[in-house]
């Protein structure tokens, strides 16, 4: 324990008061500059619309993915040990330190008309540039490490002997990964996946450098923010989307941790 | 308590291993028949656990052939291996190892097959048999360390497992419980008739609950045999350190003055300050019991005196191991001058005497 009365408890005080107030205040003054009125009207127009429902599906449909591959894909690394599993680690990690602008370019260079993997997406009768499936790819590009960070840890952080205990009862891998694998490693897949959604949500420069910001096909929420603030006069739509965004992500974030139940934050911790 | 629903087919165990250890090499060889219970006892870091999980599958050996019966499980030069899901081989851990998140039925029903009311039904039936039937919804972080090792038991056992092996079952067991369960493990492993291998750093535990030990050190078995045989004439200093104490079975019943009296299995009394009724197994160590030339007077504090002849000696450094042809056999550590003072060798008689405060009793009702 820190007590407050000595010199170190003050001084922490007043980190934390500094902290809190440095990271709240500008949150507070989206919702105390916009008038509920205001957001209603914003809400009212149907280019902010439009971008609401799309940042909500592509996110939506990229955790899916995410989700989906990303889970045994962490069960396995965090459960293996092979030959060359740090470098794997760390390629997973890589898209993390990357600017936005920077994962952009990379995945025109991979996937892009003239990419290496161009000929394959047009091939495949894919169209990714300029389309709604680019923004789900970009989106899966920055946000995936978050949730396969966490979810390598928390499958990392499993009692081998629960996992050793349902083998012995007859459990073949796909059962003992089911029944004992997802549900101790669920907290921790939770918070991965509010992590990755959050960063999905908020993403900005691969997208609009890899499938660009046509409206109502690629304009995302925090798109279209961009294209209200640089419209002349546009800063009060843009505060007014900033604050529907705000709320929307709250609310998903929130809906997520409940999914973890209340040891969202231990699993997280661990 | 009925036998019926617990064994699978019975056929007998063997394993051979060689592999590398964190700085030896185990070397094992080991048969268990069906319906036998061999203990690998032993200090810890002596290999036991590996053993056991080579047995179980979820640890390959270099080198190793592990077969029940005809099936093969492993065979590393054959290039055979039978994954741990199929080879129906029951593990208790050290720890249990129980599913958090599952209740005791469904902890119990994981290795059951069939529809959920046949799984249930089978749960809670083997529940009731270890006497947990109140508790089948309870998670396992609400249960006692004794009710834990039931569970374990009971989870092992209701997938009809082909042999059962057990790591340390007691040693997660405070000095309370621990009795009580070694009680009710010794009737269970009673009635089983698939091989019993288990593994235990305790002497005692070993020679209660198994018909065979197997004294490992540093990966190899030292010695094995019968706990009476290894307690006679153990085949070297570390043997007869950690081979301690002598295992007598008896009815006890008790007697005015607060003492319980013991009518060993085939002649004898015995007494002990330890109070119990019914039977009893009896615990005493070879170097607290002393050795008296026939007809002495018995003028001093032993009240328990047992005669017999001298049936080997064994010394062990500056000791010696002596048997006694007791119905029940007996051990007896002197030092190698009282050898001499009494003139002991095969076919000596002797009195064996100790007190009743040196008498352990192992209540086993």
């Amino acid at each position: 324990m820190i007590r407050l009365r000595s010199g170190f408890g003050v001084l922490a005080l007043v980190a934390a008061a500094v902290a809190v107030l440095f990271l709240a205040l500008p949150v507070v003054a989206i919702f105390a500059d916009v008038s509920p009125t205001r957001l209603l009207d914003a809400l009212g127009e149907r280019s902010a619309r439009e971008a609401l429902w799309l940042s909500l599906w592509t996110t939506a449909a990229a955790m899916a993915l995410v989700v989906a591959v990303g889970t045994p894909a962490a069960y396995l690394l965090a459960l293996r040990r092979f030959r060359g599993r740090a470098l794997v680690l760390t390629a997973i990690e890589l898209p993390l330190v990357m600017p936005p602008a920077v994962a952009g370019i990379a995945l025109l260079a991979a996937f892009g008309p003239r990419g290496i993997l161009g000929g394959a997406v047009e091939g495949a009768g894919l169209q990714l540039v300029f389309e709604t499936a680019g923004v789900v790819v970009a989106l899966i590009f920055v946000s995936a490490p978050f949730f396969l960070r966490a979810a390598i840890a928390a499958f990392a952080s499993l009692d081998p002997r629960l996992l050793e205990a349902a083998r012995t009862l007859g459990a073949g891998p796909l059962r003992s990964f089911a029944t004992v694998g997802l549900p101790g490693a669920r907290p921790g897949l939770a918070s991965g996946l509010a992590l990755a959604w959050a960063r999905a949500l908020g993403e900005f420069g691969a997208t609009l450098l890899f499938a660009g910001s046509l409206q109502g096909v690629t304009q995302t929420a925090p798109l279209a923010i961009f294209a209200e603030f640089s419209r002349p006069g546009g800063f009060v739509a843009a505060l007014a989307l900033s604050a529907v965004l705000v709320l929307v992500s709250a609310v998903i974030l929130t809906a997520v941790k409940l999914l973890a139940g209340e040891r969202g934050l231990e699993g997280a911790a661990r | 308590m009925s036998v019926s629903g617990l064994n699978g087919e019975a056929a007998g165990l063997t394993l051979g291993a060689r592999t590398p250890l964190r700085g030896f090499e185990l070397d094992l060889q080991l048969r268990v028949a069906a319906g036998g219970r061999l203990a690998l006892a032993g200090p810890s870091g002596a290999g036991k656990t590996t053993a056991l999980r080579i047995a179980a599958g979820l640890l390959r050996p270099r080198h190793g052939r592990v077969a029940l019966g005809e099936r093969i499980w492993l065979d590393t030069e054959a290039g055979t291996e039978m994954p741990a899901e199929k080879r129906r081989c029951g593990l208790v851990f050290q720890d249990y190892a129980l599913f958090p998140g599952l209740s005791a039925w469904r902890n119990v029903a994981y290795g059951v097959g069939g529809g959920r009311r046949a799984r249930r039904r089978r749960a809670l039936e083997l529940l009731e048999r270890f006497g947990l039937g109140s508790l089948a919804e309870a998670k396992p972080d609400s249960l006692s360390g004794g009710e834990r090792q039931r569970v374990a038991l009971a989870r092992a056992l209701a997938a009809k497992p082909r042999a059962l092996l057990l790591d340390e079952p007691l040693s997660a067991l405070d000095p309370g419980g621990r009795r009580a369960a070694l009680r009710e493990l010794h009737r269970l492993l009673g009635e089983l008739e698939i091989p019993v291998l288990l593994v235990t750093h305790s002497y005692d535990e070993a020679a209660l609950l198994a018909d065979e030990i197997a004294v490992v050190d540093r990966g190899r078995v030292v010695q094995s045999g019968s706990a009476a045989e290894i307690s006679a004439r153990p085949g070297s200093p570390f043997v007869a350190d950690f081979a301690g104490a002598v295992v007598l079975r008896g009815e006890a019943s008790s007697e005015p003055g607060g003492l319980s009296l013991v009518r060993l299995r085939g002649g004898g009394e015995l007494r002990s300050v330890e109070t119990a009724s019914g039977p009893v197994a009896v615990s005493v160590f070879p170097w607290e019991i002393s050795l008296e030339p026939p007809g002495a007077a018995a003028e001093d504090s032993m009240l328990n005196r047992l005669a017999g002849e001298v049936s080997s000696l064994t010394p062990v450094g500056n000791r010696t191991r002596v048997a006694l042809a007791t119905p029940q056999p007996l051990t007896v550590e002197v030092t190698s001058r009282s050898v001499e003072a009494l003139g002991l060798r095969p076919g000596a008689r002797a009195v064996a005497a100790w007190k009743a405060t040196a008498t352990r009793l192992i209540p086993l009702d």
